[in-house]
């Protein structure tokens, strides 16, 4: 499904990625670790095509077609879903009708029919209850005046109602307390039951416990230094970033 | 990949088209006495209103130009014409508009609207009101809504009892000016406790290359009314300028109520600097919904002077400045009265080498105890080329009142266009949807029609700067 080739990227003339290579195949979960500065949410980024980054070299293609150019409503349409870090403030933008508008332009790009406005409400509805927020934000104004976690499962909520085909979770569980680590889990798992390919990028073992990793990368200083299975999350917690990467092998 | 958004809000001015220039009457260019006089004798009026122009007229040559505000050191007074009168007589209906203008206000959709959700319409070419038409409902009610033109003639002593004591010929130059020349506009009266649920409007139309428009407006809600005007304002596209100067006064009598209105959409070459004004009486309340889309220079702060108790003011100010645009708009509220209230919002927008500013001006007097004022002025900028200014000025003369002021300057962040996009919106989707959301608080204001009308001009414009 993705296929990162020897990625260089820069922004600002600083070389960040040096050449990270990453395959992820359809229906797996794969989770990106490494300590602040090592190019985690770079790569997240230039997935979903953010205007700031540069690719210097390499490639990343979806379902065989190389993104490298694309921007970035080209790669939502695709079907690629980034959760922010930090989602920034829309004032006065709506989240029940920004919601609908963006739903209607991922199917005109798809050339699909737009859901019907009644079949709309009642989807987010639902989905809003799942995640435990109150229905009446949906009158609100896009991440104004949200706590932190009520932003992450905003986040969520989208991507639950835009239903991506590739996931990156960036960071979604920091912040956030267990109970609310559980809610954004279950919208995760939820995700996947619709057949969603996952990338996880995090901190920390927590969310991990909710959601296995098929694989896990560490990333360093912008490249993949160690590439395993679950067992090197819990290698991680008991030594560290430093101690695994270069034990490793 | 997305580049800031500064190709968005170049303004595909659909307005810009234009009549030939074919007239009952057009005086020469330029402003003596002579001109002064000759207009004054065209409209056959005596000499009360004929001295008070030449008196009018004196100060405009005496004043000095504003040294604040705007560049108007290009506004060459010689060059314009300063009366222009399209037909010989006033239509009652519109088959009697000549087809020429009937057809320009027909493209504007106002009789459309007329029939649809207006109480009455008024509808000015150049210098006269070529339409101003009541439903009968109201008329019975006693309301009057006329050209102010007719009204002078019809109610001298209404007219004469307000006519320039809201806004006096010098209180500054193009008010004075506008004294000296005026020419149309609306007198509106609305007797006591006659409450008007829909609104009556006036368009306002230039057609002629450097052309001088100077309308004047008279509003009288007497207690316990209340009244929703609107006016609206286009002209065709010119490569060189013309003038727009009008005088709006009103007068809010005890426990009124006054709702002004205005789209101004003038095309890029005209000088837009109306002085606009309002005194509230004890618990009336004035609302001004100001937003300026056009123009090349706009400079209009509308004022409302609370001089009884309880008073109440409510001024919401839009801007929005592209290319080769100074929008230097604002409000002011003079608390005069104890217990008096206001509320000035101020929304403006900056993009494609676009200025915007916002001036302001809040007093309250020291005998005006236990008032109290928000002020809240917020300005997007769409690219590098734009910029924003403000200019508040507060003077609080009792530590009785209170007081907010918030005021915010933003870009259209990188991140919010990225934001959007990855959700799956375009760039041009995205920019409208934040610029959308930034100006909700003031279209949600707006009468429906018109609301639906400003967001349909913000997606033209955005829809021209596609690939």
């Amino acid at each position: 499904m993705l296929e990162i080739k020897n990625l260089h990227v820069s922004a600002e003339n600083n070389s960040i990625l040096k050449g990270v290579s990453l395959t992820v195949k359809k229906g797996e979960v794969h989770a990106l670790m490494g300590q602040n500065g090592s190019g985690k949410s770079t790569l997240a980024n230039c997935i979903a095509g953010h205007p700031f980054y540069t690719i210097t070299k390499g490639s990343i293609s979806f379902n065989k077609k190389n993104i490298n150019k694309l921007a970035p409503n080209e790669r939502a349409a695709l079907g690629i879903y980034l959760t922010f870090q930090n989602p920034p403030t829309l004032p006065g933008v709506k989240i029940s009708s920004y919601l609908r508008t963006a739903k209607n332009a991922l199917a005109e790009a798809r050339h699909e029919s737009p859901t019907e406005l009644t079949d709309y409400l009642r989807e987010l509805k639902t989905t809003m209850k799942f995640l435990g927020l109150p229905l009446k934000f949906a009158n609100r104004s896009l991440n104004e005046g949200f706590s932190g976690g009520e932003k992450k499962k905003l986040e969520i909520l989208q991507a639950l109602m835009l239903k991506p085909k590739l996931i990156i979770l960036d960071e979604i569980d920091s912040g956030l307390d267990i109970d609310a680590i559980k809610v954004v889990a279950a919208g995760v798992k939820k995700l996947q039951a619709q057949g969603a390919t996952i990338i996880i990028i995090t901190h920390y073992q927590r969310i991990l416990n909710f959601i296995a990793p098929n694989y896990v990368h560490i990333l360093q200083q912008g490249v993949i230094a160690v590439s395993g299975d679950k067992s090197l999350v819990e290698r991680l917690e008991k030594t560290s970033f430093k101690e695994v990467t270069t034990t490793h092998e | 990949m997305s580049k800031s958004p500064n190709n968005i809000l170049i303004k595909d001015y659909q307005f810009g088209f234009s009549n030939a220039e074919k007239y009952f009457y057009r005086e020469k260019k330029g402003l003596n006495e002579r001109v002064v006089k000759s207009i004054s004798s065209h409209k056959g009026e005596d000499e009360y209103m004929r001295d008070i122009r030449l008196k009018a007229l004196q100060i405009f040559f005496e004043k000095k130009m504003p040294s604040w505000g705007g560049d108007l050191s290009k506004i060459n007074f010689d060059n314009i014409t300063y009366y222009i009168k399209p037909q010989a007589k006033k239509g009652r209906t519109w088959n009697e508009v000549p087809k020429e203008i009937k057809t320009t206000f027909d493209k504007l959709g106002i009789p459309d609207s007329e029939k649809r959700f207006l109480a009455g319409v008024g509808a000015q070419y150049e210098s006269e009101s070529v339409y101003h038409q009541l439903k009968q409902e109201w008329k019975d009610k006693g309301i009057i809504f006329e050209d102010t033109d007719t009204a002078l003639k019809k109610y001298p002593e209404l007219f004469k009892k307000y006519f320039g004591t809201v806004v006096p010929m010098n209180d500054n130059k193009f008010a004075a000016l506008n004294t000296a020349v005026w020419s149309g506009g609306t007198f509106l009266y609305v007797p006591k406790g006659v409450k008007m649920n829909i609104p009556l409007q006036n368009y306002f139309r230039i057609n002629a290359k450097n052309m001088g428009q100077f309308e004047r407006t008279l509003i009288i809600a007497e207690e316990d009314s209340s009244v929703q005007y609107i006016e609206g304002c286009t002209a065709p596209t010119y490569s060189t300028d013309s003038l727009h100067a009008a005088v709006v006064e009103i007068i809010a009598h005890k426990n009124s109520r006054v709702r002004y209105t205005t789209i101004q959409n003038w095309s890029s070459n005209v000088y837009n600097l109306v002085t606009k004004r309002a005194v509230a009486h004890e618990g009336a309340t004035v609302e001004w919904i100001d937003g300026n889309l056009g123009s090349k220079l706009t400079m209009k702060y509308p004022a409302v002077y609370m001089i009884g108790r309880n008073a109440h003011a409510d001024i919401l100010s839009l801007a929005v400045a592209s290319k080769g645009q100074h929008q230097d708009a604002g409000a002011k509220a003079v608390h005069l009265a104890p217990n008096t209230t206001s509320v000035i919002t101020a929304k403006s927008i900056a993009a494609n080498g676009g200025k915007s500013s916002y001036r302001g001006l809040l007093r309250i007097v020291k005998r005006a105890l236990n008032s109290k004022s928000k002020v809240v002025c917020d300005a997007l900028i769409l690219d590098d080329q734009s910029s924003s200014d403000t200019w508040p000025t507060m003077e609080i003369k009792n530590n009785q009142s209170s007081v907010e002021h918030e005021a915010t300057v933003s870009k259209i962040g990188e991140e919010q266009l990225f934001y959007l996009q990855s959700r799956g919106l375009n760039e041009n989707e995205a920019s409208s949807l934040i610029i959308n959301g930034f100006l909700s608080p003031i279209v949600k204001q707006l009468p429906m029609e018109y609301a639906v009308e400003l967001n349909r001009l913000i997606e033209l414009q955005m829809e021209g700067s596609i690939g």
